[in-house]
């Protein structure tokens, strides 16, 4: 059963390699639950904490071709149909003359998608967290390493995990209130 | 080769001073933001709003006038204001090229730089998105630019290079600009929680937007970072050759040339550093920053002064080989009138600063000198500059028919926005550099050896 009265168990750690190391025990014990929290990435995690939505490779493509299509038609529905404008008998439907529009509305929407992404996937902007309850937690943007490992993990129960997070000679352990 | 090594003693320093510690990261780079406003601030920023106040007053006065106030007539019709426009947004490139194109080749030294340099870009494009405006005539009616179903059931133009260039610069801008927040985020999040006050830790939270450094985020937010920098590449190469189509798609001999795409291009990374280096060695002296800014990021700068530099050169010897090779007498008269005519000090002012200046650089004394670097890169400001005034004024000033010949002069009001330009450029950077965490906090700290918190 898991404990519904806190969030979780936030453990600190002296240096980026003790949370590696860790975040590895954590993950070989069977929970899934669990998060590194760090103030700059560390390769050694991308192993460990599995990416939940891989999909933003996939949204920067479809806003990118969404936006270079939608450019592109909107100058031949303006040039050839809207507005036509006869110059010499030169052809209504000029591609090529439409390439670097195109072009630039596939980077603009393309970069849009990946910062829009970026933030839907992270889940952000989320004002609150219940991470931040932690007063300790303050230092996970600056010099901290932190290991949470959340109460809605099938495996949590407060006694265990906290024997078993003690276990990896942690700086200091905290409750997280939700 | 362990003989070279020995005989040169700067041989490869380190992209980072070899005693910072990870906390001197934050304490060193958040404590400029934190610390009490500094009096040479106060004085900077107050003569660089000084410029700002003139450029108001002379764009009020360009507004209440009309652009008659300006040079510009018949033959040059493109003065000053297309010519700070290329300038200002060459400059910019270099910013997008540290920041993105370097960062795909992993060239490492760049981290402490590049934050400083997108805005560096975005402040340049901010001041050369304002020209091609004040240059409308009726600037009021800019938004006809852009495809939007008016009452008067008119449409843009799209076969214009002139609209390529909106959308290029106004994408330019925005890519800038989510480039630089989204590489701002994580530091945020740092300034928030060092933030002593409420009101301090509202600001800084809200514009951090809740993040936590997980390592989800920080894998959704690498990915996001790469796919942006390869976005950012292509474009940056896209924004100065549709500003160089601008000319080269008319057919005025010395504009209308198939080398100008490339050669812009060069010549906006040229500028571009010029300008990172002019700006950057004034700041690592005052804040101190040579652990960040180290001999070696200097020295690579130079260098790539050196290579643009010799690729813009290149471009001037084609453009004066085209015209005489292509046998066509416009061509060929361009380019002696450019050397001969009453604007030869242009052409060889453009020389003296652009080809023979970042010569000096093929030796490493001269590369790690500062007041050598500093004079040559403000030589090639100014150079670049004084090239696009070649490039737009000398020639227009005689094309076809002698009968239609003129010359051309900046007034007052012209060198006054070209002034004004500077002081709110410089402006908006003081107000970065004293607002923002100025390098990258959370790239830096890749680069510094990892810490070790002391146990209570």
């Amino acid at each position: 059963m898991s404990d519904r009265r806190i969030w979780g168990l936030l453990a600190e750690f002296d240096s980026p390699e003790a949370l590696i190391h860790a975040a590895r025990a954590t993950s070989v014990e069977g929970y899934v639950c669990f998060d590194a929290y760090s103030p700059s990435p560390l390769e050694g995690l991308s192993e460990v904490v599995r990416l939940r939505r891989p999909w933003m490779p996939r949204i920067v493509l479809l806003s990118g071709l969404a936006g270079g299509t939608s450019g592109f038609v909107l100058q031949w529905w303006i040039s050839a149909a809207a507005y036509p404008l006869d110059v010499g008998g030169r052809p209504l439907f000029s591609w090529p003359a439409f390439i670097p529009v195109t072009f630039e509305l596939t980077i603009l929407c393309a970069a849009f998608g990946a910062v829009i992404g970026m933030l839907m996937l992270n889940g952000l902007p989320a004002p609150y967290h219940p991470v931040f309850n932690v007063p300790q937690f303050r230092s996970a943007t600056s010099n901290g390493f932190f290991l949470a490992i959340e109460s809605n993990d099938k495996q949590f129960r407060l006694e265990e995990t906290l024997r078993f997070l003690e276990s990896l000679n942690p700086l200091e352990i905290n409750r997280i209130a939700p | 080769m362990p003989v070279l090594r020995q005989l040169d003693p700067l041989e490869r320093p380190s992209v980072i001073g070899e005693n910072v510690r990870y906390d001197d990261v934050n304490l060193r780079i958040a404590g400029i933001v934190t610390a009490p406003t500094p009096k040479g601030w106060l004085i900077g920023f107050g003569v660089a709003f000084l410029f700002v106040m003139l450029f108001m007053a002379a764009v009020t006065y360009l507004f209440a006038r009309g652009i008659g106030i300006w040079g510009v007539n018949v033959p040059v019709a493109w003065g000053f204001a297309i010519v700070n426009f290329v300038w200002w947004i060459g400059i910019g490139h270099a910013g997008t090229l540290i920041s993105a194109i370097l960062l795909l080749l992993h060239q490492e030294w760049r981290t402490s730089i590049n934050r400083f340099t997108e805005a560096m870009t975005l402040f340049a494009v901010a001041c050369a998105g304002v020209f091609p405006i004040l240059h409308l005539g009726r600037p009021w009616f800019f938004y006809w630019l852009f495809p939007y179903p008016s009452e008067m059931q008119i449409w843009p133009q799209f076969r214009s290079p002139l609209m390529w260039d909106v959308f290029a610069v106004s994408t330019y801008g925005t890519v800038s600009l989510l480039f630089w927040y989204v590489g701002l985020i994580p530091d945020f999040a740092t300034m928030r929680d060092l933030a002593r006050t409420r009101g301090k830790q509202m600001l800084w939270g809200v514009l951090a937007l809740g993040w936590r450094g997980s390592a989800h985020h920080w894998k959704q937010y690498q990915m996001a970072y790469l796919l942006l920098a390869g976005l950012a590449t292509p474009l940056v190469v896209s924004v100065h050759s549709i500003v160089s189509l601008d000319f080269s798609v008319g057919i005025v001999p010395g504009w209308h040339s198939t080398i100008f795409p490339p050669y812009f291009v060069a010549g906006a990374i040229f500028s571009g550093f010029a300008m990172v280096v002019t700006l950057i060695l004034p700041i690592r002296h005052f804040y101190h920053l040579e652990d960040f800014i180290t001999i070696r990021h200097l020295d690579n700068m130079a260098k790539i002064l050196l290579v643009t530099g010799l690729i813009v050169g290149y471009g001037y010897l084609m453009e004066t080989f085209i015209a005489w090779y292509s046998g066509n007498i416009f061509e060929r008269f361009m380019v002696l009138n450019r050397i001969l005519g009453p604007y030869w000090w242009v052409w060889a002012l453009v020389v003296i600063c652009n080809v023979m200046t970042p010569q000096v650089f093929w030796s490493k004394r001269m590369r790690v000198n500062l007041p050598v670097l500093f004079a040559a890169s403000l030589a090639i400001n100014v150079g670049m500059w004084v090239e696009r005034y070649m490039i737009v004024v000398v020639s227009l000033h005689r094309d076809f028919m002698p009968g239609a010949w003129g010359m051309y002069s900046g007034t007052i009001w012209d060198w006054s926005t070209l002034l004004g330009t500077f002081g709110l450029f410089l402006a908006l950077l003081f107000l970065f550099i004293r607002g923002v965490p100025m390098l990258s906090m959370a790239e830096l700290r890749e680069l510094v050896p990892s810490p070790r918190k002391e146990r209570k």
